[in-house]
């Protein structure tokens, strides 16, 4: 008896053992480090929360900025998805695994090289700058560089993570219920808002999250598709870090990423009422 | 006119659907297309002319053959590891009730709910001031096992989620004791999930850039040597090798489907069909 109740202590131990120690320690560190001053080699720890404050003076441009792309590629991702995710769960037939393919495939080409082919559709030029140009969407005949450039991109590359919820969702969803809504005289389009849409309510506020959080932690798409102009706060995070090497702002900035990205998420989370943050364990 | 508008009116979700679909895939096609480009300078953005040398010498770049190498024993090693310790989290976390188990789904779930940048920054904060380990392909692999166990559980879990556990009664009346059971019944059961964990994380560390950037040294995986040449032109190798990585992972992919569907027939098999199913479980929710 007692042996079954270690068991799952003894299958928890590594995996728990390594998130611990590389993820939670470092966390840790990090937050020591954004209270102390100094450069390299001579930190002095001495609960510095100015660093706190200085950063916010400095790049709360920043910080709003990566919010605003990446809510708006939330959104753009969640227009696109739906649709997509419906298609493939009801409108496809014997199709349905050849297109579930189509879409996740190509997100297993390499990250930087998708983003460089975006750089390549949207550069000077191109066929895509041509018409946007023609339809007066880009009225100086230039894509690259600018925050549509960028929403664009992260758009796209963040897609997969609001597709799959959303289709996981509608997937598991008893057709018999829209079609029981159907029988009692509802309209597709009242079947859709009163049974589909809430029934996939779960899927949508999973693929919102997953795809916000990276997203406004996200650099490459700012530093490949973007200009100076369009610099996110994981642009200034990275310099710092890796360029300038001014550690106590670069942990101090992360931490303050990582405050207003929960606080958004536990907002969101009130106002959405789901458990989705815990995946499976909300069904 | 009114019959097609009339088509429209009732399939317009599905014309939306492969629109979208097109979009995902134009990126590929531009991909594919610019690895027979022949660019005039160093750099690859507009097309010249069609060219097959860069085919025929896409391993001929040492420092980024080196690269991709690098990548895929990393990517190996990480895949080994999280798919191991990922796979044993997930079957404590969905067969057993104990003390702290909420705790456990929130630490595994926290890192995926972390920006990157966060993460390769935590790493690196924690890797420089304890001094302990120097930067380079162990405080990589670490970092990779890392972020790749989330995802591990989370596969594997969702597969163990509609795994009927009489199978593994059954096998326990007829004598068998628990590991020939486990070795029996159970892995070649679960075996679906647990290769498609090991698949979600292969692909996650050969792409991983953000994390990898803080934590590598002077080591340089494949996406590392890609932003390096990204500020002095991008060799049209790189896209041939992207292409060549593209292949191999949609074969993987179509192998892993092809598994999961004939795991799912052999898990159907019932003496009574009807008596027998699980009651509460839609058709197709298994797939």
């Amino acid at each position: 008896m007692l042996r079954r109740r270690v068991i799952p202590y003894f299958l928890l131990g590594p995996g728990t053992f390594w998130l611990v120690l590389f993820f939670v320690v470092p966390l840790y560190y990090m937050f020591k480090l954004s209270l102390e001053t100094g450069v390299v080699g001579n930190l002095e720890f001495n609960w510095h929360w100015a660093n706190y404050s200085n950063v916010f003076d400095l790049y709360h441009t920043q910080l709003v900025r990566s919010f605003v792309y990446s809510g708006v590629a939330t959104l753009v991702a969640l227009l696109l998805a739906y649709p997509l995710a419906y298609t493939v769960a009801f409108k496809a037939g014997r199709f349905r695994t050849l297109l579930l393919f189509a879409v996740v495939a190509p997100f297993f080409t390499t990250y930087l090289i998708r983003t460089l082919a975006w750089e390549t559709i949207l550069s000077d030029g191109s066929p895509v700058t041509s018409f946007l140009h023609a339809v007066g969407l880009a009225p100086s005949g230039h894509v690259l560089a600018t925050s549509f450039a960028v929403i664009a991109g992260l758009t796209y590359n963040y897609i997969p993570f609001m597709f799959l919820p959303i289709y996981a969702s509608l997937e598991r969803l008893d057709v018999r219920l829209i079609e029981a809504a159907n029988d009692l005289y509802c309209s597709a389009k009242q079947a859709f808002f009163r049974v589909t849409l809430p029934l996939s309510l779960p899927g949508i506020v999973a693929g919102t999250l997953l795809t916000f959080i990276p997203a406004s932690g996200d650099y490459i798409n700012a530093q490949f598709l973007g200009g100076a102009g369009n610099r996110m706060i994981g642009n200034v995070i990275q310099s710092l870090y890796l360029t300038q090497s001014d550690y106590p702002a670069a942990a101090a900035l992360s931490f303050v990423l990582m405050a207003i990205i929960l606080v958004i998420v536990l907002i969101y989370i009130r106002f959405a009422g789901t458990e989705a943050l815990m995946g499976e364990d909300a069904r | 006119m009114g019959q097609g508008r009339e088509w429209l009116r009732k399939h317009w979700i599905a014309v939306v659907g492969v629109l979208v679909v097109v979009y995902l895939l134009v990126p590929i096609a531009v991909i594919l297309l610019f690895s027979f480009n022949d660019p005039s300078g160093r750099y690859n953005f507009s097309w010249s002319g069609f060219t097959l040398s860069h085919w025929s010498n896409a391993f001929g770049i040492e420092d980024l053959t080196e690269a991709l190498l690098t990548s895929i024993k990393l990517a190996l090693l990480a895949t080994l590891i999280s798919t191991v310790v990922g796979t044993m989290m997930a079957l404590a976390l969905v067969r057993h009730k104990f003390f702290g188990r909420r705790l456990s789904n929130f630490l595994i779930v926290i890192p995926m709910a972390t920006p990157e940048v966060v993460i390769g920054a935590a790493l690196l904060s924690f890797f420089l001031l304890l001094g302990t380990f120097s930067l380079g392909f162990e405080t990589l692999l670490i970092a990779h096992v890392m972020f790749c166990i989330s995802f591990v559980v989370i596969v594997v879990r969702s597969r163990l989620i509609g795994f009927d556990r009489r199978l593994e009664e059954a096998a326990r009346d007829l004598g068998a004791g628990p590991f020939t059971t486990f070795r029996l019944v159970t892995f070649p059961l679960i075996l679906p999930g647990v290769f498609g964990g090991a698949m979600l994380a292969f692909a996650l560390s050969i792409d991983d850039f953000v994390i990898s950037n803080f934590n590598s040294g002077t080591t340089v995986t494949f996406p590392l040597y890609i932003f390096g040449a990204s500020r002095h032109g991008i060799p049209v190798e790189v896209y041939c090798i992207a292409m060549i990585l593209f292949g191999v992972t949609v074969a993987a992919m179509g192998f892993v489907t092809w598994q999961q569907q004939r795991a799912e027939k052999l898990a159907q098999i019932r003496p009574d069909q009807e008596g027998a199913s699980a009651p509460n479980v839609p058709a197709g929710a298994a797939a």
